[in-house]
């Protein structure tokens, strides 16, 4: 078997289109459940609505600045509808309405009622809305290679959305560190501890947790807009299992830690590669066929998961002390 | 804060009748006596659970910068009338003022930010904050704690520089310095019930609410955090707080309010409220003063003559029903 290309393989997760979205998500659910405490069960809802807002609004004719204020605009209003009445009542019903609500956006998405703009199952084609982000592309035609990762300069699954979408995760790592190290983040952190305590003190809880679903809310949203942008809209494939994915990321490199997600999320991906093709080299093709394979990568992500906050609960990146005094 | 944190509190019993104390004396101890210069006033605040009306309370006036205690046995409605003057739960009808501001239906918040400041019975450190960090959240003012201005340091760094002296400040005069940079759920049951006082003195508040500052704190600690109740008093503090520890209430308080079943049914110096009848008997029992340990209660016409008068006294508790 070819033990180069599966590394290769492996080693082009670390910096691929989709590993980026799954960063970017995570740095949203980190500031939701890391640093505030908010349980939100529907990430990949915000993520699916990002990704619509961008897709259908390109298709019907906006620019790309336009479309992407689109998908932030409809990610906040996703937040405040979700906030408003749950963020007063106790943390567990949050989770039980973003759950739903993710499902509502995407059976709402995948619907026949709206095929002409979302596409119904079939979803959206990649071609069909790529054209302006290819547009701001300032690179050169051709095909570029560094060290062993070789890609097109502007194909859909090339370099410039490698760059554009990394610049993006550097970015929100910035905004979010600048955040949670200031007496706002300070705030966030003590709702996470005690709320009655923080209302004690003066602070408005409730303004504080929906600023903080927002701003998450929006992070998961730009994370949709990176995933689909080398790919397609698929309602489908962001249902449930992307939210557990993006949980597991986030829990692997750590909750409230700053490079946690994006450590997460390299290792999530790369080891998922690891495991995909490594079983496809050496299980028999008799018994595992490809159809198999899928399922099984799955039921080892999970154990890896469930071991994961067994044995680290904290992630790789988290401060073992901040989890050790927990009590509630 | 005072200008020396070293200031060693007044020992017991020198200010009872020194400063703003001084206005209580010779008030008429009865339930809901007007107070010369009162600032919470509560009047006919009710709060039923389903049945059950745990908080009923006419009328009920603090005065302005004393210590004023409130006790009652279990499920008198204390730390529910603390928490519906603070803003915790609303009340099912009646309404309150604060320093001449009616409070009513302002929530939590609000309350603490008109200077009411509270803690509460369970300590609530916030456990993975180190204990800095809970100072600094008790700050009022800081521009950083907008999300916009948050992103730009300097607008918020002279403000957190003078935040960090005066918690500094605070944690010295609260012997706690030296657990500064410790997460706040490292730390003892007492010095937590120090930690979450120190916290709520961040604001400079009006009025502190202390909800049973004493449960679970080791005795050896006792004396230290009484000091630190009378020093905030001494420095113009009001405190209001709910205790069981009669030896606390005895030793620093300037007035008592006592409650039984949701409603004020005394209230005085505490040399004297002691004394009261209706206390005696709805609090501390009829025979409190007895040592249960006595053999001679073991005598047959001893437990003859309890029997009868718990007998005289269910009839006359029906009589009172009927």
């Amino acid at each position: 078997m070819d033990w180069q290309r599966m590394l290769t393989l492996a080693a082009g997760e670390l910096i691929a289109p989709q590993t980026a979205a799954f960063a970017l998500a995570a740095i949203g659910l980190n500031v939701h459940f890391g640093f505030t405490g908010l349980l939100n069960m529907g990430h990949a809802g915000f993520m699916l609505l990002g990704a619509y807002g961008f897709a259908i609004s390109t298709i019907a004719g906006a620019p790309f600045w336009l479309a992407f204020l689109v998908a932030v605009v409809a990610a906040i209003l996703f937040a405040l509808i979700l906030g408003i009445p749950t963020l007063k009542l106790r943390g567990d019903y949050l989770a039980i309405v973003t759950i739903s609500a993710a499902e509502i956006i995407r059976l709402l998405g995948r619907s026949t009622l709206f095929t002409d703009l979302t596409g119904a199952s079939s979803g959206l084609r990649g071609n069909t809305y790529k054209a302006t982000f290819q547009a701001l592309s300032p690179l050169p035609d051709g095909t570029t290679a560094i060290g062993p990762f070789e890609y097109g300069n502007n194909l859909s699954n090339g370099w410039w959305v490698r760059i554009a979408a990394w610049a993006l995760v550097l970015l929100a790592v910035l905004v979010v560190y600048l955040l949670v190290r200031s007496p706002w983040g300070r705030v966030l952190r003590g709702i996470r501890e005690d709320e009655d305590a923080v209302r004690a003190l003066g602070k408005s809880v409730y303004a504080y947790k929906m600023q903080a679903l927002v701003l998450g809310g929006v992070l998961g949203a730009l994370g949709g807009v990176v995933y689909v942008l080398p790919t397609s809209v698929q309602p489908d494939a962001m249902g449930r299992a992307m939210t557990f994915f993006v949980w597991t990321v986030l829990l692997l490199g750590g909750a409230a830690t700053i490079f946690g997600p994006i450590l997460g999320s390299m290792i999530f991906f790369v080891a998922l590669s690891v495991v995909r093709t490594s079983m496809r080299e050496l299980l028999p093709p008799d018994i595992f066929g490809p159809a198999q394979i899928e399922p099984l990568s799955g039921i080892l992500i999970g154990v890896f998961l469930m071991l994961l906050v067994i044995f680290r609960p904290q992630g790789i990146m988290g401060d073992k002390k901040e989890l050790t005094f927990h009590v509630r | 804060m005072s200008a020396d944190p070293t200031a060693a509190p007044t020992g017991p019993g020198t200010s009872a009748m020194a400063g703003p104390s001084a206005a209580l004396v010779g008030l008429d101890p009865r339930p809901g006596v007007p107070k010369p210069d009162a600032i919470l006033v509560v009047d006919d605040v009710e709060r039923r659970f389903g049945g059950l009306t745990a908080v009923d309370v006419d009328h009920l006036e603090v005065q302005r910068g004393v210590i004023t205690a409130l006790i009652g046995p279990n499920g008198a409605g204390k730390t529910t009338l603390f928490n519906l003057v603070t803003g915790f739960d609303r009340p099912s009808s009646g309404s309150w003022t604060f320093d001449g501001r009616s409070m009513s239906n302002v929530n939590a918040a609000k309350t603490s930010r008109a200077g009411m400041v509270r803690t509460f019975q369970l300590t609530k450190a916030l456990s993975r904050m180190t204990v800095l960090d809970n100072m600094r959240l008790g700050a009022r003012d800081q521009p950083g704690e907008n999300m916009l201005a948050a992103l730009a340091r300097p607008l918020w760094r002279r403000r957190e520089q003078e935040i960090t002296e005066k918690a500094d400040e605070l944690l010295v005069r609260f012997k706690l310095d030296h657990l500064r940079d410790e997460f706040a759920g490292s730390l003892s049951g007492g010095q937590r019930k120090l930690l979450e006082m120190a916290r709520a003195l961040m604001s400079d508040p009006v009025m502190v609410m202390l909800d049973e500052p004493m449960a679970g704190v080791n005795p050896a600690l006792t004396q230290s955090l009484l000091g630190h109740v009378q020093a905030l008093r001494d420095e113009g503090m009001t405190v209001l707080f709910v205790e069981h520890d009669m030896h606390m209430v005895r030793h620093i308080s300037d007035w008592v309010v006592v409650m039984a079943e949701g409603r004020v049914v005394a209230e005085g110096p505490p040399e004297s409220v002691m004394a009261d009848p209706a206390v005696i008997d709805a609090y501390l029992g009829a025979h409190h003063d007895t040592d249960l340990g006595d053999d001679a209660l073991l005598a047959d016409e001893v437990i003859e003559q309890l029997e009868h008068e718990a007998h005289a006294e269910e009839e006359e508790h029906h009589g009172k029903q009927s």
